[in-house]
């Protein structure tokens, strides 16, 4: 069985589904019930689930995440929406000092079962603090789990998948892509969801990207193949843990590599990823490992943020300077 | 809304002018039912229900509670811990609120209640793991309610105030039976309540109507700075602001503190909602074994605190109507000893960690780039071994 639908509708799907699998799962977040969330993700789950489920927060990140890891401890599985990429500065104490290590903290004794869904990223035309990519601040927090989907396909299972963990995951969802829609098997997950995707195969060339990038990276990989190149295309999805078997292995096999990106290049986890393939991979690299990625100032003004993020052009230049080699 | 402001003489609150110009509105009224020198007073609003025999088992849990402290405090000054955060002079503001523990209430610490932790079943070894640096924080949180200490001041009150929500939906809360009843008695300091966290969860709390006692210890001293720097007000006055009856009690008469708590946890259980206890004490010790109080305080301050000791009253008063005697002070003092040297040789004891058994803690299942490391890590240690298969770092 499947279905058409938009990510934002695949989200919504999911997390009613999670909502009916278990009575322990519950909604927290600012907006989130009668509106059902600014980008309506949450739309009609707390008519249907009732306000103790779905619960409209006061205006405190750092409050929601904080009372959501009570809730944790207590048993419950909360999912948490922050409302924008930008606004989780004032949770990321809670989340990377206590939600991150509770495991950790209490010898192994606790978990902390919850789900942090940031809207992430920019090409939306939005205001200053709208459009961030914070990837980088969690993938360098041991203890989260840190994912991000690129298709509906991904948003209704990975949702689910992630509700369903015992780590704390932190969702990154790509705002530019919520409208898009795409075809969901309702019947079974298509991976785990640890696992990176081969979303198209190629021999000449491997990029590497994750969320609102993978649909640039593929049209830039088919524009490629126009000029008789072949591009292969891995979705990362899980960016921590990264699924560095499939990297190598792909990396191992074209021998070039280009990490894309919208968030800043310094520290980037396009950063980690290079390192990890020069590590793994020396031997085959017939190129350094290229990054295409925003640039190392805070997210401009949105009549300029085209030329600030990646696109199919800067892409395929990256393609032809590693090709270079 | 009950907000209980005192029930002594309400003229005693002043203002004061610093000398930097800062208007501070000051007071010490409070709850009181024992005196500092040991005479039982009576409180129009709050009165002490329990027989002598309460006041003696709480009597036997603070002189426990600071034999534990002085004991792991020497350890500390004999190099034997890396740092202890002293609680000497608050053992009557943690005993009488832990004495009023009941049904299916849960305890939420900050890092300095190790008189609850005891009365908890919480094995002071445990506690002391954390201090020596042997563990992380080694405790069974769920079997003794007594959750894990935090150390990013002021973060548990938000912990606390999720927990309680998780219980009202849980349906522990408000039922007729007031055994089947809980609610979160959340303990942090004066300095946590300038943090934003204990704002935000005020917030909550006051929000959701959530079961939480807030139990705030005033000892009078952040570190170093005094209350002043935190509050213009009384700092119980802060709830106010926030929707949450509060109220200020003798945080050294054990009888008063647990008379409010007990109201307050009443109150939670029953569905009525969160309180704020500020209980009025005093640290006589140092912040941590790492501080020097004798840089930013007066001696004088120190000996006048001294004088209300929150032990010594309840002694007094105990043994004046002749519900204690000596034999029986005696065999406190010697069960008291027992503990110091249980906690002096048992520290010594407490098993080295290895650091390779750590990686598997981070995640539910170890991913293979973490066991990659661990394993790494493991042959590099094993690289150092000599043919007798012996560690040679």
């Amino acid at each position: 069985m499947s279905e058409t639908m938009t990510m934002a509708k695949a989200l919504n799907a999911g997390l009613r589904r999670a909502l009916e699998a278990d009575p322990k799962v519950l909604l927290a977040g600012e907006d989130i019930g009668k509106l059902g969330g600014v980008f309506r993700i949450t739309e009609h789950l707390q008519r249907d689930f009732g306000a103790d489920r779905v619960i409209d927060s006061p205006l405190a990140e750092s409050g929601i995440v904080g009372t959501s890891l009570g809730l944790a401890l207590r048993g419950y599985r909360p999912v948490v929406e922050i409302q924008f990429d930008g606004f989780v500065w004032p949770a990321f104490d809670q989340i990377t000092s206590q939600v991150s290590r509770m495991r950790f903290r209490s010898m192994g004794r606790l978990s902390m079962p919850m789900v942090i869904r940031i809207p992430f990223g920019g090409a939306i035309g939005a205001i200053e603090h709208h459009s961030e990519s914070p990837e980088a601040y969690f993938t360098h927090t041991p203890g989260l789990v840190v994912v991000s989907p690129s298709t509906p396909l991904d948003a209704y299972w990975m949702i689910q998948q992630a509700v369903a963990s015992d780590d704390p995951v932190v969702f990154l969802e790509p705002k530019r892509r919520y409208h898009e829609k795409g075809e969901v098997d309702l019947t079974e997950p298509p991976l785990p969801l640890d696992a990176a995707r081969v979303v198209l195969q190629g021999s000449d060339a491997t990029l590497l990207t994750y969320g609102p990038m993978v649909k640039t990276c593929v049209e830039a990989a088919l524009a490629a193949s126009g000029e008789g190149r072949s591009i292969e295309v891995i979705d990362l999805r899980s960016l921590s843990p990264l699924d560095e078997a499939t990297i190598v292995a792909s990396v191992e096999r074209t021998g070039r590599a280009i990490v894309v990106h919208e968030a800043a290049r310094s520290g980037g986890l396009g950063a980690e990823i290079a390192a990890r393939i020069q590590e793994s991979c020396f031997y085959a690299l017939e190129a350094p490992v290229l990054r295409v990625t925003g640039y190392d100032m805070p997210y401009p003004p949105s009549r300029v943020e085209a030329q600030y993020l990646p696109d199919l052009d800067r892409i395929l230049d990256a393609v032809d300077r590693s090709l270079a080699h | 809304m009950v907000v209980v402001t005192t029930s002594t003489d309400p003229n005693a609150s002043e203002t004061v002018v610093t000398p930097g110009g800062t208007r501070i509105e000051r007071s010490e009224e409070f709850i009181q039912l024992l005196t500092p020198t040991g005479e039982r007073v009576e409180d129009e609003t709050f009165s002490f229900t329990h027989d002598d025999a309460t006041i003696a088992a709480n009597l036997r849990h603070m002189v426990l509670g600071r034999r534990l402290d002085t004991e792991a405090t020497a350890l500390q000054r004999k190099g034997q811990l890396g740092l202890w955060a002293p609680s000497l002079g608050q053992e009557a503001a943690q005993v009488g609120s832990g004495a009023a523990i009941a049904g299916l209430d849960e305890v939420i610490p900050s890092y300095r209640e190790h008189a609850v932790a005891l009365m908890r079943g919480v094995d002071p070894l445990d506690l002391l793991k954390t201090f020596r640096g042997t563990a992380m924080v080694d405790w069974d949180s769920v079997a003794t309610r007594f959750h894990l200490y935090s150390f990013v001041i002021g973060t548990q009150a938000l912990h606390a105030v999720g927990y309680a929500m998780g219980m009202q939906r849980d349906g522990v809360v408000g039922n007729p039976d007031p055994a089947d009843n809980g609610a979160v008695l959340v303990y942090f300091g004066d300095g946590a309540t300038s943090q934003g966290d204990v704002s935000e969860a005020l917030v909550f709390a006051a929000s959701y109507q959530t079961p939480t006692v807030f139990f705030v210890q005033n000892n009078q001293w952040a570190i170093s700075e005094p209350i002043e720097i935190q509050s213009r007000i009384p700092l119980y006055r802060r709830a106010t602001g926030f929707g949450i009856p509060s109220v200020r009690v003798d945080g050294n008469d054990v009888l008063a503190v647990q008379s409010v708590t007990e109201w307050a946890l009443d109150r939670a259980r029953r569905g009525d909602g969160p309180t704020f206890i500020e209980a009025f004490t005093y640290r006589m010790g140092a912040h941590t074994t790492s501080d020097d109080p004798t840089k930013y305080r007066r001696r004088e301050e120190e000996a006048a605190w001294r004088a209300k000791d929150p032990i010594e009253r309840v002694r007094t008063y105990l043994l004046g109507r002749g519900a204690v005697d000596q034999a029986w002070l005696d065999e406190l003092d010697a069960e008291a000893e027992a503990l110091g040297v249980r906690v002096r040789e048992g520290a010594l004891a407490l098993p080295e960690p290895r650091l390779e058994d750590y990686w598997a803690l981070t995640y539910a299942s170890l991913p293979p780039a973490l066991a990659a490391q661990r394993d790494a890590y493991l042959a590099y240690e094993a690289s150092f071994e000599d043919a007798d298969g012996e560690g040679g770092r």
